[in-house]
């Protein structure tokens, strides 16, 4: 068996790689803290990040403006992140079942309107890049970086945070405080939209288009990212990155003579190892994917 | 001007179908007294207190706060008209520090919403060091005791400038050390000022601490009363509305077999510690063993082993000088009845056959006997004095007290020798309370062994033959009740002191 070329795995095109991997998991990851912190399980971040890309490739795609297709993205996570409140914290429905109907709805909806604007279901036109904001550096990683840090500071220092934390534990308690726990929550709900929606902008950019499904299940392994970084901003942006590693050391070595199917394995195992044996139990919020009911 | 810091006037409160829970209720309470309101469960403390603190509007009566009318909409326009309420289940989010519990709801921030640790700290700390309540800011509440939790609840409401405080049950949940802990602290609140309103159905303690007493009987104030001027006997009359007669008298009964044996005993609690280690005790035919202890000294953990839901470590357990099994039927009153006592969405007959469907008395080896289980229930009803007396109605429907009673008319008529109760009258007022220890009292003449676990030692003073003391996983005491006062019990549940306890 060959050798395996270890300072090719350290090499900083490898690390980019990484990195690049990394973000499409991320930020969904940090939104889902946000959402689940406050008491809701959103797994319609699945759809979010399809329809966030969708919508980016559409807004660069017409506009011709890459800034302005990242707001069409958010948008569309924004939105659906609203319904799946609307549902789930107003209605009081079952918060698994309205994420499994969103993500569904997001895979139709995103394919019939490819259809439509650029005649193919599979995949639309090409679209502008990243690369036509001439910046000497990838602004998405930036942006992730500054994310991460407002974000752990959002909801470990702010009044927001705190509300926030008591929402999606003991939300009778904080209603018992004055606090407005549904409020909160829709709020916890739409910075998770928010996220994974810039989340799906990035996807599109990477491939300069949309192609259908290419959220390819990034919503799910961003959530169990969330769980094996216990429910913490930075915890989350670590396993992503583990999660990045693991993909990119697949891609750096489908050619290098070991079984590729081996090496497919890896990611999956590691997840394995490391939530059985380093993480240890993941306490979620007490009332995570609990409706609030209040008492009268 | 009067002094009255409280004043409600014909208060009236109807719930549902004309069901009055407040019936031309009156109460004044004077500025910087300790006021008691006290009455059975379901006598309407705590409607009329959740209509002072804004949960419910009256049907009709005003309310005056300092001589001024007020109307609460809200618990929050309450408590910014300076009225604070300690609920008896805690209102506090377990996973945040004592500080974030305290602030929740009224931070101090600045600049994007930072909170300003530092102000909201110093601001505590001047109050915990008024009231002398001494906690840590910085723990995790969850990891607290009761008796600090209750503190932590107190100065949460005195942060928000509460000048009249109300505590509904305070005392339910402490052991005699942390109850004589509030009520120092309260006496503080009251030399400071504070009115305090006290929601309580103990009358040893009312009479210990309060200056006046409001009783109320089925939604009525039936006595308006000066502590100094009363006594437990006027008290009882007016909560119960007759005379409650003294329990039966205990007499030694003439049995000697040993039932239960447990020797070198150790437990794991669920994070694999060991909640018990190497205990020993008996308890004979016809004799109440009681077993007190702060909660969480592994009283839990030997309930659950005894009744078979969790596997002994080391030791062994004998029954009737048998090896206890896994299948030994037990009579067991679980602490929590709502966890492992019944089904709530099941009728009371159904309840009454958990655990007992495979006797031959209700069921073939193909179907329910739904006849004879019926007839059964009827007579279990009849001699447990359970209501409403219908076999068909959900266990959802009964009062936690008539809840109780159908759990014990099942356990208790188990064709067995061993009896364990685990907090068998918590949270029930004054008569069911005593059904309870009537039958309980009754199973031990009849000769079978009964283990008694309880947090409320004036109960196991009163019923235990021998009391065993808990206090970390070990047996630190072992008395003959006769012999023995809450004070010396007190004393080991908490560790200060321990003798040897072989055998």
């Amino acid at each position: 068996m060959q050798e395996l070329p270890m300072d090719e795995i350290l090499d900083i095109a490898f690390l980019l790689q990484t990195l690049r991997i990394t973000i499409p998991y991320l930020l969904p990851s940090v939104g889902a803290v946000f959402s689940e912190k406050g008491g809701v399980i959103n797994i319609a971040l699945e759809g979010i990040l399809l329809a966030g890309a969708f919508c980016t490739a559409v807004g660069t795609f017409y506009t011709g403006n890459v800034l302005l297709g990242i707001v069409c993205g958010v948008s569309a996570g924004v939105l659906i992140a609203y319904i799946h409140s609307i549902i789930t914290i107003t209605f009081k429905a079952n918060q698994i079942v309205s994420g499994i109907a969103l993500n569904i709805f997001a895979l139709g909806i995103t394919k019939f309107f490819c259809k439509i604007l650029f005649n193919s279901s599979s995949n639309s036109a090409r679209i502008e890049g990243l690369e036509t904001l001439n910046l000497p550096f990838n602004p998405f990683l930036l942006l992730c970086i500054i994310i991460l840090a407002i974000s752990y500071i959002t909801i470990y220092r702010t009044k927001f945070g705190l509300r926030l934390r008591a929402a999606g534990e003991n939300p009778e308690a904080a209603d018992s405080l004055g606090i407005n726990v549904n409020r909160i929550r829709y709020a916890g709900v739409l910075i998770s939209g928010a996220l994974a929606g810039l989340g799906g902008a990035w996807l599109a950019f990477e491939q300069h288009s949309f192609t259908d499904g290419m959220s390819a299940g990034r919503g799910y392994i961003a959530l169990a990212a969330m769980i094996i970084g216990k429910w913490n901003p930075l915890g989350a942006a670590a396993a992503c990155l583990l999660f990045g590693f693991a993909e990119s050391f697949t891609l750096q070595f489908q050619n290098s003579g070991i079984p590729t199917q081996f090496i497919q394995m890896l990611p999956y195992v590691l997840t394995i190892i490391v939530l059985a044996g380093f993480i240890g139990k993941a306490n979620p919020p007490a009332a995570d994917g609990i409706p609030f009911e209040k008492k009268d | 001007m009067d002094n009255y810091a409280v004043e409600m006037t014909g208060i009236t409160k109807i719930f549902g179908e004309g069901f009055k829970a407040n019936d031309n209720v009156n109460l004044r309470v004077k500025r910087g007294d300790i006021h008691a309101l006290v009455g059975e469960n379901g006598a309407g403390k705590s409607t009329l207190m959740n209509i002072l603190y804004g949960m419910y509007r009256p049907d009709s009566g005003y309310i005056k706060i300092n001589s001024a009318e007020k109307t609460f909409h809200s618990p929050s326009e309450a408590i910014s008209g300076g009225i604070g309420m300690v609920h008896q289940h805690f209102m506090l989010v377990e996973t945040l520090s004592v500080l974030e519990n305290i602030i929740l709801g009224d931070e101090p921030a600045g600049f994007a919403g930072i909170i300003d640790y530092n102000t909201c700290r110093k601001r505590i700390k001047e109050l915990a060091f008024v009231f002398r309540i001494d906690i840590d800011l910085d723990a995790k509440v969850g990891s607290l005791p009761v008796g600090i939790q209750q503190k932590i609840e107190i100065l949460k409401i005195l942060y928000r400038n509460a000048e009249i405080l109300i505590l509904d049950e305070p005392t339910a949940v402490l052991t005699p050390r942390e109850t004589e802990g509030l009520f120092k602290t309260l006496k503080e609140l009251r030399s400071e000022g504070k009115t305090i309103i006290l929601i309580s159905h103990k009358m040893s303690e009312v009479l210990s601490i309060s200056d006046r007493i409001t009783v109320l009987r089925r939604g009525k104030v039936t006595g308006d009363l000066h502590t100094a001027d009363t006594g437990k006997s006027e008290l009882g009359r007016l909560i119960v509305g007759e005379e409650i007669a003294d329990l039966s008298v205990k007499v030694k009964t003439p049995f000697e077999d040993t039932i239960l044996e447990v020797k070198n005993v150790s437990i794991k609690n669920d994070r694999k510690f060991l909640a018990i280690e190497d205990i020993s005790f008996l308890v004979q035919s016809g004799e109440i063993l009681g077993i007190a202890g702060v909660e969480g000294n592994g009283q839990t953990e030997l309930i659950e082993a005894l009744s078979g839901i969790r596997e002994i470590d080391s030791g062994t357990v004998l029954l009737n000088g048998k090896r206890l099994q896994q299948n030994d039927v037990i009579a067991h009153i679980p602490a929590d009845r709502h966890k492992h006592g019944i089904v709530k969405e099941y009728p009371l007959y159904m309840n009454i056959l958990l655990g007992r469907e495979s006797e031959s008395g209700f069921s073939t080896p193909y179907h329910l006997k739904q006849k004879e289980l019926i007839n059964y229930t009827d007579n279990l009803i009849k001699e447990f004095d359970i209501r409403p007396a219908d076999h068909g109605q959900l266990m959802g429907g009964l009062s936690g007290g008539n809840q109780q009673k159908a759990v014990a008319a099942r356990e208790l008529t188990k064709d067995t020798d061993l009896i364990i109760a685990s907090h068998p009258t918590r949270g029930l007022d004054i008569k069911a309370a005593k059904f309870v220890h009537e039958a309980l009292l009754s199973e031990r003449r009849k000769g079978k062994a009964v283990v008694l676990v309880s947090t409320d030692l004036s109960e196991l003073l009163m019923l235990s033959d021998r009391i065993a003391v808990m206090y970390n996983g070990t047996i630190t005491g072992m008395f003959k009740a006769v012999q023995t006062d809450e004070n010396e019990i007190g004393m080991y549940m908490t560790g200060m002191m321990a003798k040897d306890s072989k055998k």
